[in-house]
C-alpha cells in the first residue's frame, strides 16, 4: 500500500466517522443522564430527510440543517416525554421512534415531492461545500506533511470540523462543568442529585435535548454534505453501529473518538478492499462489516475490560414518598 | 333464516363471480421501493402505462421486509387479482410455494426464470448483453484506461450484470483495468448511497474515470459522486440520463416495463413459461437521448450498434455469469 492510498483510506475514514461520531456523542450524553437511545437512528434519518427537504425549499443548506435538528429535537422531546415523563421503557420508546422516523420521512417525502419518498437532488448553496483551509494549496508541495494536510485535514465540509470539536467540547462539559457532573450523577444516582435539590427531570430533558441537537447535526450531514438530498433509509445502520461504538468507547468522550474512528476506518477499509488476502488467509469484505459488531461482543464479554454502563441507565426516576 | 342464507349465498356468489370476471392485475414492487429510479420504477412505469392505455386498474405494494413477500402474494391471490405480478430474484422462493396453491391465478415473475411451476410466467433479461455495450462504451469513453463497478448486493445476478461490463470494455480495450466493487450483502445495499459514494471516490483514486452503477437507490450516490469529481457515470435499468445531464454517459436499459406492460395486457391469458428478453427482443440496450448525445461520438455510436448486431447474429458470444458462476473477464 502506497502513501496516497492510505492517504485516500484515511481521507475516507474521517467522513465515514463523522456521522457515527456526533451520534455516538448525542448517545453519550443521553446515556450518561441515564436515558438509553435505541432512538439515534430514527433522529438521524428524520434530521436527513427534513434538513434536505428544507435546504431544497429554501436553497439555503443552513435553514435545511436548522429543520433537521427541529425535527430531531422534536424526536427527541418525544422521547423524553414517554420515558422520562411517563416511565415507559426507554428500549421500547426508542425502537418506537426508529420505525416513526422511518415510516414519516418516506411517507412525507412522498406527498411533497413525489418521487417516492426521495428528495429532488441539491444543488449550489443547499449543501455544504468542503472548506480548503488556509494555506493548503501552497503548502502541498512539502513532503509527506503537505499532502496529510491537504488531503486529510483540509477539504472537508463544515460538520466535520464540527464533529471533531464535540470531542474536547464534550468532555469539557461533563467533566469540567458544574451541568456535567449532576448530568452523570443523575445516570448514576438520581436520588443523590434529587436530595441535593436539583431537578432530576429537568436534566434528563436537557441531556436528551442534546441527543436531538447532535443527531440532527449528524442527520443533516448525511443528506446535504455527503450527499446531495434525502433516500429513504439512508442512514443504513449507522445509528446502531453508534451505539455499538457507545458501548466500545465505554460512554467515555476521548474513546468515542477512538472506537468511531477505528469503525469509520474499517468501513473504508472494506470499501477498498473487498477481500483482503493476508497470505495464507483471505478475509471476505462481510467478515469486515460485521467486526464493529465482532469487536462489541468482545467488549461485552469482558475480554478487553468490562464495560459497565451508567447504573441508573434505563430506569425511570420515581421521587420516593 | 335460511332464506336469508339462500340470499346472502347468492349475492356472495355474484360478488365473486364479477369480481373474477373483471380481475385486475396486481403488481408486487421489490424492497428497492417504487420510485427507486431504476428496477421498480421502470415496472411503475410500464404498469402505469398499461393503465392510460387501457383505462384499467391495478393494484400494487412496496414490500417493506422479506417476511412480506409470501404474505402480498398471497392475498393478492386470495383477493382474485390476476395475473399477480412481482418483481425481483428474491420472490423465487415465495413463488415456488404460493403458485402452487392458487393453480387458476397466473402469476409473473420478472428476474427469475429458473423455476418450476406452471402457472407462473417467467421473464429474465439478457442483462450480460445490454451491460456488454455500454461497457464498451465505457472502454471508448475511459481516457485513463480505468473503468469501474459498482454493484448493490452481492448476487448472482449483479455479478452477472458485471461481467458483462467487463466482457465489453476488455472487446474495446484489452489492457483496459476494470475496478469492481460491491456495496454489501444484505438488502441495505440497495439503499446505502453514502456507501455508494465512498466507492465512487475509491473507484476514482484508483484511476477510474467511468462507473457503471448497477446497485438500486444506492446508485443515486455513485451518480451524484461522480457528476461532483467530473467522471463519467452510467445509470441502470431506467433511463437515468436526465439525473445529471452531460455526465451520464449512459444507461443501460432493461426494459422491465415493457415486461410489466405486455404481462398486464395479456391479463388471465398469460402465457406462462419461461421468456428471455435480450437485444434481439429490444429488452435490454443502451440509452441514448438530448442529455448525453455530446458523450457519445458518431464513432462510438457505430461501433456499438455494429456489436450489437453481431450478439442478435451470434457472431460475438458473451458468456453470461450464470453458465458456471464465473467470469471469463473479471474476478469478483
Amino acid at each position: 500500500m502506497d502513501f496516497a492510498t492510505a492517504l485516500q483510506i484515511l481521507d475516507s475514514t474521517v467522513r465515514l466517522s463523522t456521522p457515527l461520531l456526533l451520534a455516538c456523542l448525542a448517545g453519550l450524553f443521553s446515556e450518561r443522564a441515564g436515558i438509553f437511545d435505541i432512538g439515534l437512528e430514527g433522529k438521524m434519518l428524520m434530521a436527513a430527510f427534513f434538513s434536505a427537504a428544507v435546504a431544497f425549499v429554501t436553497g439555503s443548506v443552513w435553514l435545511g440543517m436548522l429543520a433537521g435538528i427541529a425535527s430531531s429535537m422534536a424526536l427527541s422531546a418525544l422521547h423524553g416525554l414517554a420515558s422520562i415523563t411517563f416511565r415507559g421503557n426507554q428500549l421500547i420508546s426508542g425502537v418506537a421512534i426508529n420505525f416513526l422516523a422511518a415510516g414519516l420521512t418516506v411517507l412525507i417525502a412522498q406527498d411533497w415531492f413525489s418521487q417516492g419518498g426521495r428528495t429532488p437532488s441539491l444543488i449550489g448553496q443547499a449543501r455544504f461545500e468542503p472548506l480548503t483551509l488556509p494555506l493548503a494549496d501552497t503548502l502541498q508541495t512539502v513532503p509527506i506533511l503537505g499532502p496529510l494536510y491537504h488531503e486529510l485535514i483540509s477539504g472537508h465540509t463544515l460538520p466535520v470540523y464540527f464533529a471533531f470539536l464535540c470531542v474536547p467540547a464534550t468532555w469539557w462539559i461533563l467533566y469540567r462543568t458544574r451541568f456535567g457532573l449532576r448530568l452523570r450523577a443523575v445516570g448514576e444516582n438520581p436520588a443523590a442529585v434529587d436530595t441535593a435539590g436539583i431537578s432530576v427531570i429537568g436534566l434528563r430533558y436537557a441531556a436528551v435535548a442534546i441527543c436531538g441537537l447532535l443527531c440532527g447535526i449528524a442527520g443533516a450531514y448525511l443528506a446535504t454534505a455527503l450527499q446531495a438530498g434525502f433516500i429513504k433509509d439512508m442512514t443504513a445502520g449507522r445509528g446502531y453501529i453508534a451505539l455499538a461504538a457507545l458501548i466500545f468507547a465505554k460512554w467515555r468522550p476521548w474513546y468515542a473518538l477512538m472506537s468511531c474512528l477505528l469503525f469509520g476506518f474499517l468501513q473504508a477499509v472494506a470499501l477498498r478492499y473487498q477481500n483482503i488476502d493476508l497470505g495464507p488467509v483471505t478475509l471476505p469484505v462481510q467478515f469486515m462489516d460485521a467486526l464493529p459488531y465482532i469487536l462489541t461482543v468482545v467488549i461485552l464479554a469482558g475480554f478487553v475490560g468490562r464495560a459497565i454502563p451508567p447504573r441508573a441507565g434505563g430506569e425511570p426516576y420515581v421521587k420516593e414518598r | 333464516m335460511t332464506i336469508m342464507k339462500t340470499i346472502l349465498g347468492a349475492a356472495a356468489s355474484v360478488a365473486l363471480a364479477s369480481g373474477a370476471a373483471l380481475a385486475d392485475p396486481a403488481l408486487i414492487f421489490d424492497l428497492g421501493g417504487k420510485f427507486d429510479k431504476s428496477f421498480n420504477e421502470a415496472a411503475f412505469n410500464g404498469a402505469q402505462r398499461w393503465a392510460e392505455e387501457t383505462g384499467g386498474s391495478f393494484n400494487e405494494i412496496e414490500l417493506q421486509s422479506e417476511a412480506q413477500r409470501e404474505q402480498a402474494l398471497r392475498r393478492f391471490a386470495e383477493a382474485g387479482f390476476n395475473p399477480v405480478i412481482t418483481m425481483g430474484f428474491a420472490m423465487a422462493d415465495p413463488l415456488s410455494t404460493v403458485a402452487p396453491d392458487y393453480p387458476d391465478t397466473k402469476f409473473a415473475v420478472v428476474d427469475v426464470t429458473w423455476l418450476d411451476v406452471p402457472n407462473v410466467r417467467q421473464i429474465g433479461f439478457a442483462e450480460h448483453e445490454g451491460s456488454y455495450l455500454v461497457g464498451m462504451l465505457a472502454a471508448m469513453a475511459s481516457e485513463t484506461g480505468t473503468v469501474g463497478f459498482v454493484g448493490g448486493m452481492d448476487v448472482p445476478l449483479i455479478r452477472h450484470f458485471g461481467c458483462g461490463y467487463a466482457q465489453g470494455a476488455k472487446a474495446v480495450n484489452p489492457d483496459i483495468n476494470i475496478v469492481a466493487n460491491m456495496t454489501g450483502t444484505t438488502p441495505a445495499a440497495w439503499n446505502d448511497p453514502v456507501k455508494g459514494s465512498e466507492l465512487t471516490k475509491a473507484q476514482i483514486s484508483q484511476g477510474a474515470d467511468v462507473v457503471y452503477a448497477a446497485a438500486g437507490g444506492t446508485g443515486v450516490g455513485v451518480l451524484q459522486t461522480a457528476a461532483d469529481e467530473g467522471i463519467l457515470s452510467i445509470g441502470v435499468d431506467s433511463n437515468q440520463n436526465h439525473l445529471h445531464p452531460g455526465k451520464v454517459l449512459t444507461s443501460m436499459l432493461k426494459r422491465v416495463d415493457v415486461a410489466v406492460y405486455e404481462a398486464m395486457k395479456a391479463g388471465e391469458d398469460l402465457e406462462t413459461g419461461v421468456f428471455t428478453l435480450g437485444l434481439a427482443e429490444n429488452g435490454v440496450g443502451y440509452a441514448l437521448d438530448e442529455n448525453n448525445a455530446s458523450l457519445i461520438t458518431d464513432e462510438m455510436k457505430a461501433a456499438v450498434d455494429d456489436a450489437r448486431q453481431k450478439i442478435i447474429d451470434g457472431e460475438i458470444n458473451v458468456v453470461s455469469y450464470y453458465e458456471n458462476d464465473s467470469c471469463p473477464a473479471l474476478t469478483f
